[in-house]
């Protein structure tokens, strides 16, 4: 199909989202990341059964730290998908793209360029 | 084990804002398990803390480290030489690992990161539940192995009480009656007529009744 999806998406592959782990969601805004969101299969097709329920609940924990500490909850987000849906795909990008951009700027990477 | 429940983010910010350098230490053991003050758990609270002072435009540095024990001395020992250089220390210790920290190391401030809250089992991940608050008298040989001080809302010991209903709690209907478990485990083991027993009445000196407890043996002691 080779539909284009915006080119600020860096896609970090896995070979299943329950390999993701809290904090590695808290270390790519650390490391000042404006958005963040995981691409799982549909839920009740993982290959290993739960990978995909884990991997949201880590979001949901993301989401509720990233909130509390004045990050904002919102810019880490799960996204359910099987890969036969590129369109789909392309419409998550661009949605989480345009949601991340009215957000703005992640507000550590302002404080770390202003504390340099 | 010893089950602990992370404190709130915001209420560890309270306690280390103003100070510069940190030190988050968690433990290997019962925190581990239980998720809420191992390797991991440390990780996650020293990123969100250097986000959030960060974001706040106010300059920290933490430190993570995670001991082996934070009850015996040698583990302790192990940050001796380092310690100088922190103005504080988040221990994600129970809480007897958090105060034998502030033994030893008087001189600095050490908060505890987790809510320490009993001994008990992983019923499954995510669930843990109480078994023991360690009595100092185990009654366990009467009981049929279930443990009427942690697990009856009433500490019976001779039960059940008259809010015994279908097998659950008066106070809930999530919570197992411990005196129906005891009498179903008592038949079970074809040892119904050891319920018939009255139990004694308890030396309560042993629990926290007789005052903070301690164990000596001197035939281990060096
Ligand atoms: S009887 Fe006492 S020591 Fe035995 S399990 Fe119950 S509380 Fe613990
Ligand atoms: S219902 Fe059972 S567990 Fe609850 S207080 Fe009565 S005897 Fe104890």
């Amino acid at each position: 199909m080779r539909l284009q999806y915006p080119s600020n998406i860096n896609i970090i592959k896995l070979p299943c989202t329950g390999k993701i782990d809290l904090i590695h969601l808290l270390r790519s805004f650390e490391k000042g990341a404006d958005g963040v969101y995981v691409v799982g299969c549909l839920e009740g097709a993982c290959q290993f059964t739960s990978g995909n329920i884990r991997a949201r609940k880590r979001v949901e924990q993301a989401q509720e730290i990233l909130e509390k500490i004045g990050v904002g909850g919102e810019r880490v987000q799960m996204f359910n998908l099987s890969s036969s849906e590129a369109p789909h795909f392309v419409q998550v990008a661009v949605e989480m793209t345009e949601k991340i951009r009215d957000m703005g700027p992640n507000p550590i990477k302002t404080a770390m360029q202003k504390a340099a | 084990m010893i089950v602990a429940n992370k404190k709130p983010i915001e209420e560890i910010i309270d306690m280390v804002k103003g100070y510069r350098k940190l030190l988050i230490l968690g433990c290997n053991e019962c925190v581990t398990v239980c998720e809420a003050g191992g390797k991991k758990e440390v990780a996650v609270l020293a990123s969100a803390l250097r986000m959030y002072f960060m974001n706040e435009g106010t300059k920290i540095e933490i430190d993570e480290v995670t001991l082996e024990r934070q009850c015996d001395h040698e583990y302790l020992e192990e940050i001796r030489n380092s310690m100088d250089q922190y103005d504080a220390v988040v221990s994600l210790a129970c809480g007897v690992g958090v105060q034998f920290m502030a033994e030893k190391y008087f001189g600095s401030p050490i908060y505890p990161g987790v809510n320490t809250c009993f001994m008990g089992v992983t019923e499954e991940r995510g669930v843990w539940s109480e078994r023991c608050q360690g009595c100092g008298q185990c009654i366990l040989d009467r009981t049929a192995g279930i443990c009427p001080i942690s697990r009856c809302a009433k500490r019976l010991l001779n039960g059940p009480c008259g809010g015994s209903t279908k097998g659950k709690c008066e106070i809930s209907k999530d919570l197992d009656c411990a005196w129906q478990i005891i009498i179903d485990r008592l038949k079970e083991l074809d040892r119904l007529d050891d319920y018939e027993e009255i139990a004694p009445i308890k030396d309560w000196s042993t629990e926290r009744a007789g005052g903070p407890r301690k164990v000596v043996r001197e035939d281990v002691r060096q």
